[in-house]
């Protein structure tokens, strides 16, 4: 027999601590969620594009005016690809499900809670790289800010963009598909619109501008704009909160659902 | 300690009773095969060992704990049919992350040479082919080095190669003392590997014993003589004989004893062309586990 003997001191054995929530697993997932090509186009191609076809098709001329559109329609592309980032880390719940990753993992020492914590922790390190990536091409492509206004544009698009991770584990446990983003993609899109995101949403007709107040990325886009724009309503922050709130209980009854032995 | 203690184990799918008052104890080192057809409840009784499926009734003791808790503290692995890999970590990645996970685990190189992948550890799991998909599940199953290592139908879909590649892996590691249950529908996977046999149909245990015993189980003859007329009362009444069975001029006689057989056709019969031929242990495990046999329990451990 060798010296790796099949049975070890039973004090090597027990719960992992954190419920095998660890840096290891964390690096590794988020090295694979980065391997998506579809994923890191939308997070990361598809923001600077659209910022970039925005400047030369609107804000060509030099001015305080051009400066504040190109400011302006880059957060909102940070908040775009933080949605999307966010989204599809938290969507990938789906795919682990309709492939039996989760299921594996129940074979492991691995706690749900642990697990929906690195989904939330993956889906945030999307959400910040969407938010640099778009913002560094901004500063390359001569976008002025207040020092100030582009740390806290950043940090409240990345943060507020909490809501989505929440939105992307309902998603993720509500439909085990592995092509569930191309279900999804559309309707962040419409969502989109009613953040402000690629049109400013005062520019809408009235009835979709009440509609929209009530949708999710209202807020997030008012707030993340706030440094530069002003304008964060109380009923915006509510708006985050509200609806942070309602994808997270909802995410919660679903992966209850999920883990419950039958 | 026992490895395995299952107690009056039923589940029930509402009207559908998958697995029916099913009792086993394993011992710590035995290599025991689950055999039975498909829908025998060889799937969901494993479930339950894993705390997959909750039991309707009955109770599981993994080395004396329940089944969450045996995993937790890494005593028991399995090696599912199917699924539980992501397509898009490298071997080597889905290693290292379930290693992350425990408390006490193996290095992922150590797995990775166990189950005999060490040369594609940095191929992604999408590209690998169904056996070296299997022998990862496998070194995955390893890394906590458990007491109990489970393995649901492990090579179905696997070329004979891969199916061999996989067992020579598994003998491998069962030389070190680790107690196996796989649950197979093949009996040469069983007959081979296994040094106990468990046989299961419609949710229950129909027989149990060592290798050999099960083998005996199926040890019947077959006795076929030329013969108009047979007087098929008389050979049913023979010790021994378990079908009687007449095509065209033919008798067919299957029974545990030839020799009592033969010596009635040729002593009291004109019985012609006798051949005596024993019964292949492929048709004896179908005739054990066919919805209308009566369950035979061997002597050992019923």
């Amino acid at each position: 027999m060798t010296a790796t003997t099949v049975t070890p001191a039973s004090s090597l054995r027990g719960p992992t601590p954190l419920g095998g929530f660890n840096a290891t697993a964390l690096v590794l997932e988020i090295k694979r969620v980065l391997r998506n090509r579809r994923t890191l186009f939308f997070i990361i191609v598809f923001p600077s594009v659209f910022f970039f076809m925005f400047r030369s098709s609107a804000g060509r001329n030099a001015g305080p005016k051009a400066d504040f559109i190109a400011a302006y329609v880059m957060i909102s592309m940070a908040v775009y690809g933080a949605m999307v980032g966010t989204t599809s880390g938290g969507a990938t719940v789906a795919i682990e499900r309709s492939l039996g990753w989760s299921r594996q993992l129940r074979l492991t020492p691995l706690r749900p809670s642990a697990y929906v914590g690195m989904k939330v922790l993956t889906s945030m390190t999307l959400g910040l790289l969407a938010v640099c990536s778009t913002f560094t091409i901004g500063a390359i492509s001569g976008v002025h800010m207040a020092p100030h206004t582009w740390l806290f544009t950043g940090l409240l698009a990345w943060a507020s963009s909490l809501v989505f991770a929440a939105f992307g584990l309902l998603v993720g446990f509500l439909f085990p598909a592995e092509n569930v983003m191309q279900f999804v993609g559309p309707l962040m899109a419409v969502m989109a619109m009613f953040g402000g995101i690629f049109v400013p949403l005062n520019q809408l007709p009235q009835g979709l501008q009440d509609f929209g107040r009530f949708t999710p990325m209202y807020g997030v886009g008012i707030v993340a704009r706030a440094p530069l724009v002003g304008g964060a309503t109380p009923w915006a922050v509510g708006s985050i909160v509200v609806w942070t709130i309602l994808f997270a209980f909802g995410a919660m009854m679903m992966f209850k659902r999920d883990t419950a032995r039958v | 300690m026992l490895a395995i203690d299952l107690k009056n184990l039923t589940k029930r799918y509402g009207a559908v009773t998958a697995v029916n008052d099913l009792s086993l104890q394993v011992e710590p080192g035995e290599i025991v095969a689950f055999l039975g057809p498909n829908g025998a409840g060889k799937t969901t009784t494993i479930d339950m060992m894993l705390g997959l499926a909750r039991p309707s009734e009955g109770s599981v003791a993994i080395y004396g704990k329940p089944p969450a808790e045996a995993i937790a503290a890494g005593e028991i692995a399995a090696v599912m049919q199917t699924g539980g890999l992501l397509k898009d970590f490298t071997v080597e990645e889905t290693v290292r992350f379930t290693a992350s996970l425990y408390l006490n685990a193996r290095p992922a190189a150590e797995v990775l040479e166990r189950a005999g992948i060490a040369g594609i550890a940095s191929r992604r799991v999408a590209k690998c082919s169904g056996g070296e998909q299997q022998r990862l599940r496998f070194a995955m199953a390893l890394i906590s080095d458990p007491r109990l290592l489970i393995l649901d139908e492990p090579t179905t879909g696997m070329d004979v190669e891969g199916r061999r590649d996989f067992w020579s892996a598994i003998r491998e590691d069962a030389s070190r003392g680790r107690t196996i249950m796989f649950a197979t529908h093949y009996l040469d996977e069983a007959d081979s590997y296994a040094d106990r046999i468990v046989l299961i149909r419609q949710g229950s245990i129909v027989a149990d014993g060592t290798t050999a015993e099960i083998k005996n189980l199926a040890s019947g003859r077959r006795v076929r003589v030329t013969l108009e007329n047979p007087d098929v009362d008389a050979l049913r009444a023979i010790g021994g004989v378990t079908n009687v069975e007449q095509r065209g001029d033919s008798v067919i006689v299957n029974c545990s004893d030839s020799d009592v057989v033969a010596r009635y056709f040729l002593t009291s019969t004109s019985a012609r062309d006798i051949e005596v031929s024993s019964q292949n242990l492929e048709a004896a495990f179908v005739a054990l586990t066919a919805d209308s046999a009566t369950p035979m329990l061997s002597g050992a451990r019923a």
